[in-house]
Protein backbone atom coordinates (compact mmCIF):
# COMPACT_ATOMS: atom_id res chain seq x y z
CA UNK A 1 0.00 0.00 0.00
CA UNK A 2 1.53 3.02 -0.78
CA UNK A 3 1.89 6.08 1.73
CA UNK A 4 0.10 9.01 1.23
CA UNK A 5 0.63 12.91 2.71
CA UNK A 6 -0.82 12.60 6.18
CA UNK A 7 -2.22 16.54 5.97
CA UNK A 8 -2.42 19.50 3.39
CA UNK A 9 -0.41 21.25 5.80
CA UNK A 10 2.15 18.90 5.97
CA UNK A 11 2.69 18.22 2.29
CA UNK A 12 3.26 22.34 1.66
CA UNK A 13 5.73 22.00 4.34
CA UNK A 14 7.86 19.40 3.09
CA UNK A 15 7.62 20.38 -0.72
CA UNK A 16 8.33 24.32 0.46
CA UNK A 17 11.10 22.66 2.69
CA UNK A 18 12.32 20.80 -0.66
CA UNK A 19 12.01 23.58 -2.44
CA UNK A 20 14.07 26.51 0.07
CA UNK A 21 17.82 25.71 0.37
CA UNK A 22 21.06 26.87 0.33
CA UNK A 23 20.79 27.66 -2.97
CA UNK A 24 18.12 30.53 -1.82
CA UNK A 25 20.39 31.91 0.25
CA UNK A 26 23.44 32.36 -1.51
CA UNK A 27 22.53 32.18 -5.12
CA UNK A 28 19.57 34.41 -5.46
CA UNK A 29 21.36 37.48 -4.71
CA UNK A 30 24.19 37.37 -6.38
CA UNK A 31 22.46 36.07 -9.45
CA UNK A 32 20.48 39.24 -9.28
CA UNK A 33 23.90 41.36 -8.81
CA UNK A 34 25.77 39.84 -11.80
CA UNK A 35 22.79 40.60 -14.04
CA UNK A 36 21.70 43.98 -13.51
CA UNK A 37 19.99 44.02 -10.31
CA UNK A 38 16.60 45.12 -10.74
CA UNK A 39 16.53 44.62 -14.20
CA UNK A 40 16.91 40.65 -13.07
CA UNK A 41 13.42 40.70 -11.33
CA UNK A 42 11.60 40.96 -14.90
CA UNK A 43 13.43 37.84 -16.40
CA UNK A 44 13.04 35.62 -12.95
CA UNK A 45 9.40 36.34 -12.31
CA UNK A 46 8.82 35.96 -16.15
CA UNK A 47 10.65 32.38 -15.20
CA UNK A 48 8.39 32.04 -12.32
CA UNK A 49 5.45 32.30 -13.85
CA UNK A 50 6.18 30.78 -17.29
CA UNK A 51 7.91 27.71 -16.03
CA UNK A 52 8.42 26.81 -12.04
CA UNK A 53 4.39 27.49 -11.60
CA UNK A 54 3.35 25.50 -15.01
CA UNK A 55 5.61 22.60 -14.45
CA UNK A 56 5.07 22.32 -10.81
CA UNK A 57 1.73 22.06 -11.48
CA UNK A 58 2.53 19.29 -13.97
CA UNK A 59 4.62 17.40 -11.82
CA UNK A 60 2.52 17.16 -8.88
CA UNK A 61 -0.39 15.85 -11.45
CA UNK A 62 0.97 13.48 -13.19
CA UNK A 63 3.17 11.82 -10.25
CA UNK A 64 -0.27 11.74 -8.45
CA UNK A 65 -1.68 10.00 -11.49
CA UNK A 66 0.81 7.45 -12.25
CA UNK A 67 1.76 7.39 -8.10
CA UNK A 68 5.05 6.75 -8.97
CA UNK A 69 8.54 8.34 -8.97
CA UNK A 70 10.77 9.74 -11.93
CA UNK A 71 11.03 6.17 -13.45
CA UNK A 72 7.90 5.33 -13.79
CA UNK A 73 6.78 8.63 -14.74
CA UNK A 74 9.01 8.50 -17.91
CA UNK A 75 8.45 4.69 -18.04
CA UNK A 76 5.05 4.96 -18.72
CA UNK A 77 5.22 7.42 -21.65
CA UNK A 78 7.79 4.54 -23.56
CA UNK A 79 9.95 2.09 -22.17
CA UNK A 80 12.58 4.15 -24.66
CA UNK A 81 12.19 7.23 -22.58
CA UNK A 82 12.66 5.21 -19.00
CA UNK A 83 16.58 6.24 -18.67
CA UNK A 84 15.66 9.83 -18.56
CA UNK A 85 14.06 9.07 -15.48
CA UNK A 86 16.95 7.36 -14.46
CA UNK A 87 18.80 10.17 -15.15
CA UNK A 88 16.78 12.60 -13.36
CA UNK A 89 17.28 11.15 -10.28
CA UNK A 90 20.67 10.68 -10.65
CA UNK A 91 21.00 14.34 -10.53
CA UNK A 92 19.70 14.32 -6.51
CA UNK A 93 22.25 11.67 -5.71
CA UNK A 94 25.17 13.47 -7.40
CA UNK A 95 24.10 16.96 -5.98
CA UNK A 96 23.70 15.88 -2.43
CA UNK A 97 27.28 14.19 -2.32
CA UNK A 98 28.67 18.35 -2.48
CA UNK A 99 25.65 19.78 -0.87
CA UNK A 100 26.23 17.80 2.04
CA UNK A 101 29.66 18.86 2.50
CA UNK A 102 28.18 22.44 2.06
CA UNK A 103 26.13 21.73 5.21
CA UNK A 104 28.80 20.31 7.26
CA UNK A 105 30.19 23.48 6.96
CA UNK A 106 27.37 25.71 8.16
CA UNK A 107 27.32 22.84 11.10
CA UNK A 108 30.71 23.27 11.93
CA UNK A 109 30.28 27.12 12.02
CA UNK A 110 26.82 26.62 14.39
CA UNK A 111 29.38 24.83 16.97
CA UNK A 112 31.98 27.48 16.84
CA UNK A 113 29.37 29.62 17.17
CA UNK A 114 28.82 28.17 20.81
CA UNK A 115 32.52 28.48 21.30
CA UNK A 116 32.15 31.99 20.24
CA UNK A 117 29.60 32.44 22.59
CA UNK A 118 30.87 30.45 25.30
CA UNK A 119 34.33 32.57 25.17
CA UNK A 120 36.08 29.39 24.13
CA UNK A 121 37.37 30.85 20.43
CA UNK A 122 36.63 34.88 19.24
CA UNK A 123 36.76 34.07 15.79
CA UNK A 124 33.28 35.89 14.32
CA UNK A 125 34.66 39.34 13.92
CA UNK A 126 37.37 37.27 11.54
CA UNK A 127 36.30 34.50 10.11
CA UNK A 128 38.91 34.11 7.48
CA UNK A 129 41.47 32.33 9.32
CA UNK A 130 38.66 29.88 10.27
CA UNK A 131 37.36 29.34 7.34
CA UNK A 132 40.83 28.79 6.54
CA UNK A 133 41.15 25.98 8.74
CA UNK A 134 38.05 24.26 7.49
CA UNK A 135 38.48 24.29 3.81
CA UNK A 136 41.69 24.44 3.39
CA UNK A 137 43.83 25.22 0.29
CA UNK A 138 44.75 23.37 -2.93
CA UNK A 139 46.40 24.60 -6.03
CA UNK A 140 43.89 23.49 -8.53
CA UNK A 141 41.36 20.58 -8.89
CA UNK A 142 43.88 17.96 -9.73
CA UNK A 143 45.91 18.51 -6.43
CA UNK A 144 44.40 15.88 -4.85
CA UNK A 145 47.22 15.35 -2.57
CA UNK A 146 46.93 18.70 -0.55
CA UNK A 147 44.63 16.93 2.14
CA UNK A 148 41.43 16.22 3.35
CA UNK A 149 39.46 18.73 6.25
CA UNK A 150 39.00 16.26 9.17
CA UNK A 151 36.12 19.02 10.07
CA UNK A 152 34.12 18.51 7.64
CA UNK A 153 34.83 15.02 7.36
CA UNK A 154 33.47 15.02 10.89
CA UNK A 155 30.17 16.96 9.97
CA UNK A 156 29.13 15.43 6.43
CA UNK A 157 29.06 11.62 8.72
CA UNK A 158 26.47 13.67 11.23
CA UNK A 159 24.75 15.55 8.00
CA UNK A 160 24.34 11.82 6.46
CA UNK A 161 23.03 10.31 9.54
CA UNK A 162 20.52 13.20 10.15
CA UNK A 163 19.58 12.02 6.21
CA UNK A 164 19.37 8.67 7.21
CA UNK A 165 17.70 9.05 9.95
CA UNK A 166 14.73 11.25 8.78
CA UNK A 167 14.15 9.50 4.98
CA UNK A 168 14.08 6.34 6.79
CA UNK A 169 11.25 6.57 8.67
CA UNK A 170 9.43 7.07 5.53
CA UNK A 171 7.14 10.43 4.19
CA UNK A 172 4.64 10.54 7.57
CA UNK A 173 6.47 9.70 9.75
CA UNK A 174 9.95 11.04 9.14
CA UNK A 175 10.08 14.04 5.87
CA UNK A 176 6.41 15.69 7.14
CA UNK A 177 7.45 15.65 10.26
CA UNK A 178 10.40 17.05 9.85
CA UNK A 179 9.25 19.38 7.64
CA UNK A 180 6.17 20.71 9.62
CA UNK A 181 8.65 21.90 12.64
CA UNK A 182 11.83 23.11 11.03
CA UNK A 183 9.95 24.68 7.45
CA UNK A 184 8.38 27.38 9.62
CA UNK A 185 11.14 27.88 12.09
CA UNK A 186 13.05 28.85 9.11
CA UNK A 187 10.94 30.84 7.40
CA UNK A 188 10.17 32.61 10.59
CA UNK A 189 13.73 33.51 11.97
CA UNK A 190 14.68 34.52 8.06
CA UNK A 191 12.05 37.32 8.32
CA UNK A 192 13.54 38.19 11.28
CA UNK A 193 17.23 38.31 10.47
CA UNK A 194 15.81 39.72 7.13
CA UNK A 195 13.98 42.91 9.04
CA UNK A 196 17.29 43.36 11.67
CA UNK A 197 18.97 43.52 8.51
CA UNK A 198 17.33 46.30 6.76
CA UNK A 199 17.59 48.16 10.03
CA UNK A 200 21.33 48.33 9.72
CA UNK A 201 23.05 51.52 8.89
CA UNK A 202 24.28 51.16 5.06
CA UNK A 203 21.22 49.08 3.65
CA UNK A 204 20.19 50.78 1.66
CA UNK A 205 23.41 50.73 -0.40
CA UNK A 206 23.17 47.10 -0.55
CA UNK A 207 19.22 46.67 -1.72
CA UNK A 208 19.68 49.42 -4.03
CA UNK A 209 22.72 47.48 -5.44
CA UNK A 210 19.83 44.62 -5.12
CA UNK A 211 16.86 46.34 -6.74
CA UNK A 212 18.05 49.24 -9.03
CA UNK A 213 17.15 48.23 -12.55
CA UNK A 214 19.80 48.42 -15.57
CA UNK A 215 17.96 47.78 -18.17
CA UNK A 216 20.78 48.05 -20.39
CA UNK A 217 21.03 43.82 -19.74
CA UNK A 218 17.83 42.60 -20.36
CA UNK A 219 17.96 42.08 -23.39
CA UNK A 220 21.02 39.61 -22.67
CA UNK A 221 20.56 36.01 -23.26
CA UNK A 222 22.53 35.49 -20.38
CA UNK A 223 20.33 36.93 -18.06
CA UNK A 224 17.43 34.64 -19.33
CA UNK A 225 19.69 31.88 -19.00
CA UNK A 226 20.81 32.94 -15.01
CA UNK A 227 16.70 33.48 -13.99
CA UNK A 228 15.76 30.23 -15.58
CA UNK A 229 18.48 28.03 -13.93
CA UNK A 230 18.02 29.74 -10.89
CA UNK A 231 14.26 29.16 -10.75
CA UNK A 232 15.20 25.36 -11.76
CA UNK A 233 17.48 25.09 -9.13
CA UNK A 234 15.68 26.80 -6.72
CA UNK A 235 12.41 24.72 -6.68
CA UNK A 236 14.06 21.59 -7.26
CA UNK A 237 12.26 20.91 -10.56
CA UNK A 238 12.82 18.37 -13.17
CA UNK A 239 15.04 16.25 -10.77
CA UNK A 240 12.21 13.93 -9.75
CA UNK A 241 11.65 15.35 -6.32
CA UNK A 242 8.55 17.17 -7.00
CA UNK A 243 7.10 13.79 -8.92
CA UNK A 244 8.02 11.81 -6.01
CA UNK A 245 5.70 14.32 -3.49
CA UNK A 246 3.04 14.01 -5.88
CA UNK A 247 2.91 10.50 -6.34
CA UNK A 248 2.02 10.19 -2.27
CA UNK A 249 -0.62 13.03 -2.40
CA UNK A 250 -3.89 11.58 -1.40
CA UNK A 251 -6.51 11.48 -4.60
CA UNK A 252 -9.09 14.07 -3.37
CA UNK A 253 -5.57 16.43 -2.70
CA UNK A 254 -5.72 20.35 -4.51
CA UNK A 255 -2.68 20.65 -6.96
CA UNK A 256 -3.33 23.91 -8.61
CA UNK A 257 -2.96 26.08 -5.31
CA UNK A 258 -0.67 23.88 -3.53
CA UNK A 259 1.92 24.09 -6.53
CA UNK A 260 1.03 28.19 -6.67
CA UNK A 261 1.84 28.16 -2.92
CA UNK A 262 5.22 25.89 -2.90
CA UNK A 263 6.84 28.26 -5.77
CA UNK A 264 5.91 31.38 -4.36
CA UNK A 265 7.06 30.88 -0.79
CA UNK A 266 9.92 29.40 -2.32
CA UNK A 267 10.65 32.71 -4.78
CA UNK A 268 9.72 34.46 -1.47
CA UNK A 269 12.59 32.69 0.25
CA UNK A 270 14.51 34.01 -2.76
CA UNK A 271 14.04 37.53 -2.21
CA UNK A 272 13.67 37.28 2.25
CA UNK A 273 17.63 36.29 1.14
CA UNK A 274 18.12 38.50 -1.14
CA UNK A 275 17.10 41.59 0.92
CA UNK A 276 18.89 39.67 4.20
CA UNK A 277 22.28 39.56 2.32
CA UNK A 278 22.14 42.97 0.33
CA UNK A 279 21.48 44.48 3.64
CA UNK A 280 24.05 43.17 5.36
CA UNK A 281 26.81 43.81 2.91
CA UNK A 282 25.72 47.35 2.30
CA UNK A 283 26.25 47.47 6.44
CA UNK A 284 30.21 46.17 5.64
CA UNK A 285 30.16 48.38 2.56
CA UNK A 286 29.39 51.22 4.49
CA UNK A 287 31.00 50.68 8.02
CA UNK A 288 33.89 48.70 7.08
CA UNK A 289 34.81 50.28 3.45
CA UNK A 290 34.95 47.34 1.54
CA UNK A 291 33.75 46.61 -2.33
CA UNK A 292 30.56 44.84 -3.06
CA UNK A 293 32.93 43.09 -5.55
CA UNK A 294 35.09 41.43 -2.73
CA UNK A 295 32.12 39.00 -1.37
CA UNK A 296 32.86 36.57 -4.21
CA UNK A 297 29.88 34.97 -5.99
CA UNK A 298 29.44 31.87 -3.86
CA UNK A 299 29.26 30.29 -0.44
CA UNK A 300 32.13 33.18 0.54
CA UNK A 301 29.13 35.41 1.25
CA UNK A 302 27.54 32.86 3.45
CA UNK A 303 30.59 31.94 5.71
CA UNK A 304 32.72 34.90 5.27
CA UNK A 305 30.52 37.79 5.63
CA UNK A 306 27.92 36.63 8.06
CA UNK A 307 29.93 36.22 10.80
CA UNK A 308 31.42 39.66 10.33
CA UNK A 309 28.19 41.18 10.31
CA UNK A 310 26.59 39.28 13.12
CA UNK A 311 29.32 40.20 15.20
CA UNK A 312 28.95 43.97 14.53
CA UNK A 313 25.11 43.66 15.76
CA UNK A 314 25.80 43.15 19.35
CA UNK A 315 29.51 44.21 21.56
CA UNK A 316 28.76 41.02 23.92
CA UNK A 317 30.10 38.14 22.91
CA UNK A 318 27.23 36.08 24.09
CA UNK A 319 24.76 37.54 22.00
CA UNK A 320 27.54 37.04 18.74
CA UNK A 321 27.84 33.13 19.72
CA UNK A 322 24.22 32.94 19.79
CA UNK A 323 22.74 35.13 16.95
CA UNK A 324 25.40 33.22 15.01
CA UNK A 325 24.21 29.88 16.28
CA UNK A 326 20.75 31.03 14.87
CA UNK A 327 22.09 32.11 11.42
CA UNK A 328 24.15 28.60 10.96
CA UNK A 329 21.34 27.03 12.46
CA UNK A 330 19.04 27.88 9.85
CA UNK A 331 21.32 27.28 7.14
CA UNK A 332 21.53 23.97 8.50
CA UNK A 333 17.98 22.91 8.74
CA UNK A 334 17.61 24.62 4.90
CA UNK A 335 20.53 22.33 3.75
CA UNK A 336 18.92 19.33 5.45
CA UNK A 337 15.22 19.49 4.16
CA UNK A 338 16.37 19.68 0.79
CA UNK A 339 18.64 16.71 0.77
CA UNK A 340 16.28 14.33 2.43
CA UNK A 341 14.36 15.39 -0.70
CA UNK A 342 17.10 14.66 -2.84
CA UNK A 343 17.14 11.28 -1.41
CA UNK A 344 13.69 10.39 -1.29
CA UNK A 345 13.40 11.12 -5.18
CA UNK A 346 16.17 8.23 -6.52
CA UNK A 347 13.95 6.23 -3.34
CA UNK A 348 10.53 6.46 -4.49
CA UNK A 349 12.22 5.55 -7.99
CA UNK A 350 14.18 2.56 -7.12
CA UNK A 351 11.07 1.16 -5.00
CA UNK A 352 8.69 1.47 -7.61
CA UNK A 353 11.22 -0.44 -10.06
CA UNK A 354 12.83 -2.73 -7.64
CA UNK A 355 11.57 -5.25 -4.77
CA UNK A 356 13.56 -3.48 -1.87
CA UNK A 357 12.53 -2.31 1.50
CA UNK A 358 13.17 1.10 1.88
CA UNK A 359 15.22 0.76 5.36
CA UNK A 360 17.31 -1.12 3.22
CA UNK A 361 17.53 1.12 0.17
CA UNK A 362 18.30 4.50 2.35
CA UNK A 363 21.42 2.78 4.02
CA UNK A 364 22.78 1.51 1.15
CA UNK A 365 21.85 5.58 -0.59
CA UNK A 366 23.42 7.00 2.70
CA UNK A 367 26.80 5.25 2.13
CA UNK A 368 27.04 5.74 -1.37
CA UNK A 369 26.10 9.59 -0.77
CA UNK A 370 28.71 9.76 2.33
CA UNK A 371 31.46 8.32 0.34
CA UNK A 372 30.64 11.04 -2.07
CA UNK A 373 30.61 13.44 0.34
CA UNK A 374 33.76 12.53 1.61
CA UNK A 375 35.31 13.24 -1.48
CA UNK A 376 34.19 16.81 -1.51
CA UNK A 377 36.19 16.97 1.97
CA UNK A 378 39.34 17.34 0.96
CA UNK A 379 40.90 20.80 0.05
CA UNK A 380 40.51 20.13 -3.74
CA UNK A 381 37.18 18.38 -3.58
CA UNK A 382 35.63 21.30 -1.65
CA UNK A 383 37.96 24.49 -3.41
CA UNK A 384 37.76 23.50 -7.21
CA UNK A 385 35.65 20.51 -7.72
CA UNK A 386 32.33 21.27 -5.71
CA UNK A 387 32.42 24.04 -8.35
CA UNK A 388 33.09 22.23 -11.91
CA UNK A 389 30.52 19.50 -10.95
CA UNK A 390 27.67 21.65 -9.79
CA UNK A 391 28.30 24.51 -13.12
CA UNK A 392 27.53 21.27 -15.26
CA UNK A 393 25.33 19.00 -13.25
CA UNK A 394 23.31 22.13 -12.38
CA UNK A 395 23.57 23.94 -14.98
CA UNK A 396 23.33 21.77 -18.22
CA UNK A 397 21.54 18.57 -16.72
CA UNK A 398 18.63 20.04 -14.88
CA UNK A 399 17.49 22.22 -17.80
CA UNK A 400 18.35 20.06 -20.43
CA UNK A 401 16.21 17.05 -18.08
CA UNK A 402 13.06 19.96 -17.52
CA UNK A 403 13.02 20.23 -21.36
CA UNK A 404 12.84 16.40 -21.94
CA UNK A 405 10.15 16.06 -19.19
CA UNK A 406 7.99 18.74 -20.51
CA UNK A 407 8.23 17.75 -24.35
CA UNK A 408 7.58 14.09 -23.87
CA UNK A 409 4.49 14.59 -21.20
CA UNK A 410 3.15 17.25 -22.94
CA UNK A 411 3.07 15.77 -26.18
CA UNK A 412 2.92 12.02 -25.45
CA UNK A 413 0.52 12.17 -22.09
CA UNK A 414 -1.57 14.98 -23.13
CA UNK A 415 -1.73 18.51 -21.32
CA UNK A 416 -5.50 18.02 -21.46
CA UNK A 417 -5.72 14.71 -19.62
CA UNK A 418 -3.02 16.44 -17.33
CA UNK A 419 -5.21 19.57 -16.40
CA UNK A 420 -8.69 17.87 -15.87
CA UNK A 421 -6.19 15.78 -13.32
CA UNK A 422 -5.00 18.79 -11.89
CA UNK A 423 -8.41 20.68 -11.91
CA UNK A 424 -10.51 17.41 -10.39
CA UNK A 425 -10.12 18.66 -6.50
CA UNK A 426 -8.16 21.69 -6.53
CA UNK A 427 -9.23 25.15 -5.04
CA UNK A 428 -9.33 27.06 -7.97
CA UNK A 429 -8.59 25.59 -12.18
CA UNK A 430 -6.10 26.26 -14.51
CA UNK A 431 -7.75 27.22 -18.08
CA UNK A 432 -6.31 26.53 -21.44
CA UNK A 433 -3.42 29.11 -21.31
CA UNK A 434 -1.75 26.51 -19.06
CA UNK A 435 -2.05 23.58 -22.24
CA UNK A 436 -0.24 26.35 -24.31
CA UNK A 437 2.62 27.35 -22.43
CA UNK A 438 3.72 23.96 -21.65
CA UNK A 439 3.10 22.62 -25.54
CA UNK A 440 4.60 26.15 -26.54
CA UNK A 441 6.00 28.38 -25.11
CA UNK A 442 8.24 26.83 -21.91
CA UNK A 443 9.97 24.69 -24.10
CA UNK A 444 10.82 27.61 -26.53
CA UNK A 445 12.11 29.05 -24.17
CA UNK A 446 14.12 26.20 -21.98
CA UNK A 447 15.37 25.03 -24.90
CA UNK A 448 17.08 28.70 -25.78
CA UNK A 449 18.37 28.54 -21.91
CA UNK A 450 19.89 24.79 -22.87
CA UNK A 451 21.32 25.76 -26.10
CA UNK A 452 23.06 28.73 -24.90
CA UNK A 453 24.26 26.73 -22.01
CA UNK A 454 25.64 24.24 -23.79
CA UNK A 455 27.55 27.24 -26.16
CA UNK A 456 28.55 28.66 -23.05
CA UNK A 457 30.35 25.90 -21.65
CA UNK A 458 31.68 24.67 -25.09
CA UNK A 459 33.26 28.48 -26.12
CA UNK A 460 34.89 28.83 -21.89
CA UNK A 461 36.55 25.51 -22.03
CA UNK A 462 38.68 27.05 -25.02
CA UNK A 463 39.16 30.23 -22.46
CA UNK A 464 40.93 27.96 -19.81
CA UNK A 465 44.35 26.67 -19.46
CA UNK A 466 45.03 23.17 -19.71
CA UNK A 467 44.48 22.44 -16.40
CA UNK A 468 40.96 23.88 -16.37
CA UNK A 469 40.35 21.92 -19.37
CA UNK A 470 41.22 18.24 -17.99
CA UNK A 471 39.64 19.33 -14.90
CA UNK A 472 36.15 19.99 -16.38
CA UNK A 473 36.39 17.03 -18.58
CA UNK A 474 37.22 14.88 -15.72
CA UNK A 475 34.92 16.17 -12.97
CA UNK A 476 32.02 18.17 -15.17
CA UNK A 477 31.95 15.40 -18.25
CA UNK A 478 33.07 12.32 -15.74
CA UNK A 479 29.82 13.12 -13.79
CA UNK A 480 28.21 13.79 -16.93
CA UNK A 481 29.32 10.09 -18.18
CA UNK A 482 28.61 8.22 -14.45
CA UNK A 483 25.14 9.48 -14.65
CA UNK A 484 24.45 8.40 -17.98
CA UNK A 485 26.12 5.29 -17.66
CA UNK A 486 24.48 4.33 -14.59
CA UNK A 487 20.88 5.01 -16.13
CA UNK A 488 21.50 2.54 -18.77
CA UNK A 489 22.50 0.07 -16.48
CA UNK A 490 19.36 0.78 -14.08
CA UNK A 491 17.35 0.73 -17.14
CA UNK A 492 18.25 -2.62 -18.77
CA UNK A 493 17.53 -4.21 -15.19
CA UNK A 494 13.76 -5.80 -15.11
CA UNK A 495 11.23 -4.44 -12.89
CA UNK A 496 10.57 -6.58 -9.84
CA UNK A 497 7.51 -4.58 -8.50
CA UNK A 498 4.23 -5.20 -10.67
CA UNK A 499 2.09 -2.00 -11.04
CA UNK A 500 -0.92 -1.49 -9.15
CA UNK A 501 -4.31 -1.52 -10.70
CA UNK B 1 17.32 55.06 -2.50
CA UNK B 2 17.18 55.37 -5.78
CA UNK B 3 13.30 56.26 -7.04
CA UNK B 4 13.48 53.10 -9.95
CA UNK B 5 15.09 50.60 -6.90
CA UNK B 6 12.13 51.60 -4.83
CA UNK B 7 9.92 50.58 -7.15
CA UNK B 8 11.18 47.58 -8.37
CA UNK B 9 11.53 46.30 -4.71
CA UNK B 10 7.63 47.04 -4.49
CA UNK B 11 6.95 45.17 -7.96
CA UNK B 12 9.35 42.45 -6.76
CA UNK B 13 8.16 41.79 -3.71
CA UNK B 14 4.47 42.25 -3.87
CA UNK B 15 4.00 40.06 -6.65
CA UNK B 16 5.76 37.23 -5.04
CA UNK B 17 4.58 37.65 -1.24
CA UNK B 18 1.12 39.02 -2.54
CA UNK B 19 1.22 35.94 -4.38
CA UNK B 20 1.74 33.45 -1.81
CA UNK B 21 -0.18 35.27 0.54
CA UNK B 22 -3.24 35.22 -1.63
CA UNK B 23 -2.75 31.71 -1.98
CA UNK B 24 -2.57 30.33 1.24
CA UNK B 25 -5.68 32.22 2.14
CA UNK B 26 -7.51 30.83 -0.43
CA UNK B 27 -6.31 27.43 1.11
CA UNK B 28 -7.19 28.40 3.86
CA UNK B 29 -11.03 29.74 3.25
CA UNK B 30 -11.39 26.51 1.02
CA UNK B 31 -10.26 24.21 3.97
CA UNK B 32 -12.60 25.88 6.14
CA UNK B 33 -15.57 25.60 4.06
CA UNK B 34 -14.76 21.61 3.64
CA UNK B 35 -14.36 21.85 7.28
CA UNK B 36 -11.15 20.23 7.31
Amino acid sequence: MRENWQSRKGFIFAAAGAAIGLGNLWRFPFQAYKNGGGAFLLPYLVAVATCAIPLMIMEYAYGRKIRGGSVKAFSELGKKYEVFGWLQVMVPVIVMMYYCSIIAVSLIFMVFSLGHAFGVMNWLQDPGPIMGMVVGSADSALDLGAGMSIYILVAVIFVWLSNWLIVKKGISGGIEKMSSIFTPILLVMMVVFMINAVRLNGAAIGLESLFKPDFSKIMSPGIWVSAYAQVFFSTTLAVGVMIAYGSYLHEKADIVNSSFITVLLNSSFDLVSGILVFSTLGYLVQNMGVEFTSFGTGAGVAFIAFPIAISTMSSNVVIQGLLGFLFFFCLFVAGISSSISMLESFATAAMDKFEISREKLIGILSLIGFAGSACFASYAGFNYILDIVDSYVGNIIIAGLGLIEVVLISYIYGTEKLREEANRYSDFRVGKWWDYLLKYFTPLLLGAVVVTNIFNIFTGLFKQESIGVISNIIFGWGAVAIMIGASLVLRNKKWAVKEED
Amino acid sequence: MDGSAVLMMVIGCGAVWGGALIAIIIALRVDKKAGN
